[in-house]
């Protein structure tokens, strides 16, 4: 099967960079989570009711809408935040990209760990940018609000082409599709991870360790 | 094409497309409210909650939806559509975007009614609550109040766009396909806001005096169909409120805030001494039931009554709604008048003299004057609208000639003194309080008097201390009086 990937690029100021991937993330998963299901007899099931929340950025003239919840929210929260501060120990070239990744699994025989097989990977390339002064601080306020909304309208424009979507699992195979372990909402199962460029263009692959090492572990 | 639809499926459809318009129209009227939303979720499934979404449910606005349809569903060559536009405190509005729900002819006709296209609209309506912040009139919005307010309105059959002016852009939303056909969401919205820029910061000062009663007729008469994008807080009584509606009297003289410079005119008619309250300026006053403010102070609780008290009564309801906290039932109908007050700028004000008044301290007057003119060691205050109405000169006829205060001097959003009566004196303490708040300058302060040069003045210094010195009695006497 073939996996979806859609990049978008945006160029920030250093603190924007928090907001601006927050309101991207956050709208992606959006359209990506579902109610809680509760299955029932006969193999039906019944699902939550998801609530939104209008989320105003700080920094940039922009609000984006989030599912409502906090655990949700303190998990992207965390990765942004870990992708913020490695974009700040290298140079100060301030490239780097993020990615959410939306993937099935599949279960391996023994003694093969399960495969984690992605449906869907949206990258956002980040650029930082410095600033000089408060005026073009301000015009940086609106010309990045303007463009999150362009991102916003393409995750949208390509959400809505309704390709593939994995099946709706039965009960025993819930976890292989969907993230339950939240209280209030079930996204499908993701992962973030995310990718610094030196002044170089080449890629410091730390994390891309790590997601090794976590499959390796599964 | 539908007979491979089975009547149950049908229903379903039918159903599901009935309330995706329904939740539609919600979720784009409560993006223009002003207010950031917020819904909780729910893991145990209500059954209420549509497409699994937490949407609340305006009634206003599903009453209004469901007047628009009518009965029918959006169909082929039938659409839905929510206009939303902006509406001045001059009265110029202007279309700001037109969201369309429509059907074309392509059909699905393998897709699962229950399950695939309900998730899939499920999932439109999330686009949707995303694209809803994202295009411009979602700024716009969150910024009314006092400038201009959002309206909006809700139509069905063809779509129109002409009003958006040049150049409008459009976003489609999403599609999700049906056996019947696909429905698509779209919108279009104006990009050309010239007329916002020039236009959003002039105000019209409020014109002091005695309101006589302009409104004989509709002022807007086309604007018919608009209303106000204003929350009603959960919990009021709202189901009287619908009854007596009138759709084409829905104006947007409900929709003006309540904060302070739209207090200017709270002293209606004084003519003849009788209090005229301007309870039904448009005769959209029953529509104005619907309104709450909508500012911040989340003061969204009144009720206006559904049919305006008799005038003799007027004197009752404004002193009592004295004790409302920000608003009166009155105060949406008087913001109206001041606009429209506003708007007659050749009005002639009134000019209010000392000498015609019955006034409490007009004998303080001259002596105040006298005494100030005399005395170069009283130092007036600087700026005449931060003294106090019995301080400093009161004189009357400079002073309604200012053009009423500034804005931004009324503190009291209802002004309504207290222990006043509106029916005793020609004028009352409320309107007196307005006529002196802003006195002119006094004239020994002004630079036209002051045409002396300081050489001149130091020159005629001695002189003046020598009289002060043969008054100096006087002066004792009076620094006597003050101890």
């Amino acid at each position: 099967m073939n996996c979806r990937s859609e990049v978008l690029e945006v160029s920030v100021e250093g603190r924007q960079v928090d907001e601006a991937m927050l309101a991207l993330l956050h709208t992606i998963l959006l359209h990506r989570s579902t109610g809680k299901f509760h299955y029932k007899k006969e193999g039906t099931y019944s699902i939550g009711t998801v609530g939104t929340q209008d989320i105003d950025c700080d920094f940039i003239d922009f609000t984006f809408v989030r599912v409502s919840s906090d655990e949700l929210d303190r998990v992207i929260r965390k990765a942004v935040a870990e992708f913020k501060d490695a974009l700040n120990i290298t140079g100060s070239d301030g490239m780097g990209q993020i990615s959410l990744e939306f993937y099935q699994k599949k279960k391996s025989r023994w003694p093969f760990s399960d495969e984690c097989i992605p449906w869907e990977v949206w990258t956002i390339k980040v650029n930082v940018v410095n600033l000089a002064n408060e005026q073009e601080r301000q015009i940086c306020r609106e010309k990045v609000g303007e463009k999150l909304g362009e991102k916003v309208i393409n995750v949208v424009e390509v959400i809505n082409r309704h390709e593939y979507l994995p099946k709706m699992p039965t009960q025993s195979e819930v976890d292989n599709v969907f993230d339950t372990s939240l209280k209030d909402v079930q996204p499908y199962l993701y992962k973030i991870t995310y990718q610094i460029t030196d002044s170089l263009g080449t890629s410091v692959s730390t994390t891309m360790r790590r997601l090794i090492k976590d499959t390796l572990a599964l | 094409m539908e007979s491979d639809l089975s009547p149950q499926d049908k229903k379903d459809l039918d159903k599901f497309i009935k309330f995706f318009a329904l939740k539609t129209v919600q979720v784009i009227v409560q993006a223009r409210l002003g207010e950031k939303i917020c819904t909780r979720s729910s893991s145990s499934p209500t059954g209420s909650d549509w497409f699994n979404l937490a949407i609340k449910d305006i009634p206003e606005v599903t009453h209004e939806a469901k007047k628009a349809l009518a009965g029918q569903l959006p169909g082929i060559g039938r659409s839905m559509c929510v206009e939303i536009s902006l509406k001045t405190s001059e009265g110029d509005s202007m279309e700001l975007e037109t969201w369309c729900l429509e059907m074309n002819e392509k059909c699905d006709k393998d897709i699962k009614v229950s399950y695939t296209v309900y998730n899939r609209l499920s999932l439109l309506l999330k686009s949707l609550l995303a694209i809803t912040r994202v295009t411009p009139a979602y700024k716009l919005s969150r910024k009314q109040g006092h400038d201009y307010v959002i309206l909006y309105r809700i139509y069905f059959g063809e779509v129109q766009l002409a009003g958006l002016g040049e150049g409008f852009q459009t976003v489609r939303v999403g599609i999700v396909g049906t056996p019947t056909g696909t429905i698509t969401l779209s919108c279009a919205y104006r990009t050309n806001l010239a007329f916002m820029s020039t236009r959003q910061f002039e105000r019209a000062a409020p014109i002091m005096g005695i309101i006589i009663d302009h409104f004989v007729e509709r002022p807007f008469g086309n604007v018919g169909h608009m209303h106000p994008c204003n929350y009603r807080a959960p919990g009021e009584e709202e189901g009287g409120a619908f009854a007596g509606v009138e759709d084409s009297q829905e104006v947007c003289t409900t929709s003006f805030s309540t904060s302070p410079p739209s207090q200017v005119m709270v002293a209606p008619g004084k003519e003849g001494g009788v209090p005229q309250v301007p309870m039904q300026p448009c005769h959209g006053a029953q529509a104005d039931h619907g309104h709450v403010s909508s500012c911040p102070t989340g003061d969204a609780t009144h009720h206006i009554p559904a049919t305006p008290p008799s005038s003799g009564e007027d004197a009752e309801a404004l002193s009592r709604s004295s004790e409302v906290k920000s608003t009166s039932p009155s105060d949406p109908l008087d913001a109206t008048f001041t606009r429209k007050v506003g708007a007659f700028v050749n009005k002639p004000t009134t000019q209010v003299t000392t000498a015609g008044l019955d006034l409490p301290f007009a004998a303080f007057a001259p002596r105040a004057y006298e005494l100030e003119e005399n005395d170069p060691m009283v130092h007036p205050p600087d700026s005449p609208a931060t003294s106090s109405p019995l301080q400093g000169s009161l004189h009357s006829q400079a002073s309604s000639d200012n053009g009423g205060q500034t804005q931004e001097d009324f503190v009291m959003v209802d002004f309504k003194p207290a222990f006043s009566k509106d029916d005793l004196l020609p004028m009352d303490l409320g309107t007196f309080y307005r006529e002196f708040q802003n006195p002119p300058q006094l004239a020994s302060l002004s630079i036209d008097v002051s045409t002396q040069s300081m050489a001149e003045d130091l020159d005629s210094l001695p002189e003046k201390l020598a009289i002060y010195e043969k008054n100096i009695d006087e002066f004792d006497a009076f620094v006597d009086t003050l101890q």
